[in-house]
């Protein structure tokens, strides 16, 4: 388990999707990731906003821009399962905000 | 391996259950809030959202929602939802509380809201220590109608009505209503949180959540202050509103707890009173409640006004007429409409006896209207329906009612009350005549009416002694509209 050939192709904590049409570009998410993988893409959505876009790779799965985002679905966090389900995110944004 | 991981990605947070899947507020992009971009109520909401979730409470949930920005926030909570009046929600949430006592019962309110027009609601929910939770949302500012200044706006701040920034001479100091509640005895759990930056949110999550759990335990009055964003009434963007919160906006509003007696708390709960229990406060409890003829129901629909001066026992004759028409499982309205004088002044009601549910207890055209005095007869007198009837108070009307497509019975009941033994029965001898002319209640349920409402055996004897002069009043033949004068 400790062949360093795997621990580096080891795949990412978390990886999260974006609703482009509910985004409203208010670019918070991309204020509050702490590994910086989020940014307000070129391309405007519906309702002429630039809809926040995922870098895909880096996500730890935290879940901050979850909870930084105002609208209701357009963020959707993923993690890996090897987690314990169920975790309350508040608690772990207290383990990430110390 | 790899491959394996790769299926072990599983949704961690996504849209929380208690939104409505599609907001009927817009017609189109019904997924979306109707907030700027940026809003703090949309964080806000997803806080409440998701802790409904987590607590699974959906389908106990009630929100109260203000007025303000917020004031949709039914279109978004797939919960039980009552819009309040302003500043109004901690005493809708009260009531709410108080006769569904199983029910999660959240306050959400701005701080227009809350600290201006609803200063008095909060403080006495808070001071009765209902057990409530209130989700209260300072964006230092009247956000809906456009950036009047509000009472927790801060020193300096611009806003429409302080365009040279808040001075405390002029508007005050910025009110800090948690500390305010914080110096009552009742609530168990106040803190302040923020959305300034992550660490921020992650605190204002776990106390909105704490503010809910509190109640779910029965462990009494919570509230949450969050400081929160208005991108667009204070002209920054989203995240600059947000910095703002963390570098200005909490040198006014100091974060944290600021009651914490969760662990003291006891749960409890203070239900209404039960309906039985109620016979018994009033001393009516050994009465059977008297349900005596059921009227041929469809045919039922009387309106009636009822005026004089204050004292002559106008309420009260309109108070028996309804009382009347319960007991006899009619539906009923009774609305007083009186001056602050007790003893002088006009006053009159209106009493609505139907077979149908009533839509209004306004009555504007009486079917039969009792007029205890000259000002009040000519008040009224034009409203009445041709066919309608008029009891006036003197042995004749006067000169200028000169309508002959009423009914008229002109009689000075004061004077036949007095030599029936008291001139104050005035007014039952007039419900005696009505109940008579309009066939609309049976006897027994006025009688019943009487008993529950004539504590006095001196005065139920002469009450029932006046309804049967009236009575025979009206059986005697009626004459011609007489005119005085
Ligand atoms: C009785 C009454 N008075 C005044 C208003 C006008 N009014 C609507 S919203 C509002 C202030 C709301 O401010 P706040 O509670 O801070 O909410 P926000 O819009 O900032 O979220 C006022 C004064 C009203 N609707 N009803
Ligand atoms: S879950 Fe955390 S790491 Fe992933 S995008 Fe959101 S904020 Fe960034
Ligand atoms: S926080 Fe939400 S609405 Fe704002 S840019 Fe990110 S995804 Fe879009
Ligand atoms: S005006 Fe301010 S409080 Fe109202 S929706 Fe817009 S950002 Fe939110």
């Amino acid at each position: 388990m400790t062949n360093p050939e795997k621990r580096n192709s080891k795949p990412d904590r978390g990886s999260i999707s974006i609703d482009e049409e509910e985004c409203k570009g208010c670019g918070l998410c991309v204020e509050a990731c702490p590994t910086d993988v989020l940014h307000l893409s070129e391309h405007i959505n519906h309702y002429g906003y630039p809809s926040a876009t995922y870098m895909g790779a880096g996500c730890t799965g935290c879940g901050i821009c979850f909870l930084a985002c105002p609208e209701p679905g357009a963020i959707t966090v993923l993690r890996l399962a090897r987690r314990p389900s169920g975790t309350v995110i508040a608690e772990h944004m207290g383990e990430l905000a110390s | 391996m790899s491959d394996d991981l790769e299926m072990q990605y599983e949704v961690a947070r996504s849209r929380p259950e208690a939104f409505y899947e599609r907001f009927d507020r817009k017609d189109e992009l019904q997924h979306q809030t109707h907030y700027c971009p940026g809003c703090g109520h949309g964080i806000i909401h997803k806080m409440v959202a998701q802790a409904i979730d987590e607590l699974g409470i959906q389908n106990r949930t009630i929100l109260i929602s203000p007025v303000g920005c917020s004031v949709f926030a039914y279109y978004y909570f797939d919960v039980g939802n009552v819009q309040a009046a302003h500043g109004r929600a901690p005493a809708v949430a009260t009531a709410v509380k108080r006769s569904r006592s199983q029910s999660i019962v959240i306050s959400y309110q701005g701080d227009g809201d809350l600290s201006a027009i609803g200063s008095a609601e909060i403080l006495h929910a808070a001071n009765r220590g209902e057990n409530i939770s209130v989700i209260f949302v300072n964006n230092a500012i009247y956000s809906m109608t456009g950036g009047q200044v509000a009472p927790t706006t801060l020193l300096g701040q611009r806003s429409t009505t302080t365009p040279e920034g808040r001075s405390a001479e002029r508007e005050g100091y910025p009110l800090r209503v948690s500390e305010l509640l914080g110096a009552l005895e009742a609530p168990v759990y106040i803190e302040r949180v923020g959305i300034g930056d992550n660490k921020q949110i992650a605190q204002a999550y776990r106390a909105v959540r704490k503010a809910i759990e509190n109640q779910v335990r029965g462990l009494g009055f919570s509230l949450v202050e969050i400081l929160s964003t208005c991108p667009t009434i204070w002209k920054m963007s989203p995240v600059e509103s947000q910095r703002w919160v963390h570098d200005v906006m909490e040198k006014t509003f100091p974060l944290g707890l600021i009651r914490e007696r969760t662990k003291d708390a006891q749960p409890h709960e203070t239900p209404a009173p039960a309906p039985a229990d109620l016979r018994k406060v009033l001393g009516i409890a050994d009465q059977a409640r008297i349900v005596p003829h059921q009227v041929a129901k469809s045919a039922t629909n009387l309106q009636v006004r009822v005026a004089g001066f204050g004292g002559q026992g106008v309420l009260l004759l309109g108070e028996i007429l309804a009382e009347a028409g319960l007991n006899a499982g009619l539906e009923v309205s009774w609305l007083p409409s009186y001056g602050p004088e007790m003893r002088s002044g006009t006053s009159n009601c209106h009493v609505r006896i139907s077979s149908e549910p009533i839509d209004s207890p306004l009555v504007t055209r009486p079917d039969v209207l009792v007029a205890m005095n000259e000002p009040s007869l000519h008040k009224f007198y034009e409203s009445v329906p041709p066919g309608g009837w008029v009891l006036y108070n003197r042995d004749a009307m006067p000169g200028e009612c000169k309508r002959t497509d009423l009914n008229v019975l002109a009689r000075p009941f004061t004077q036949i009350a007095k030599d029936l033994g008291d001139a104050r029965t005035g007014n039952m001898i007039m419900l005696g005549a009505l109940i008579e002319c309009t066939g609309a209640v049976p006897w027994q349920s006025v009688d019943a009416a009487l008993r529950q409402m004539i504590k006095s055996e001196k005065w139920l004897e002469l009450d029932r002694r006046a309804l049967a002069r009236g009575r025979e009043l009206m059986r005697e033949p009626v004459e011609e509209a007489v005119h005085e004068g």
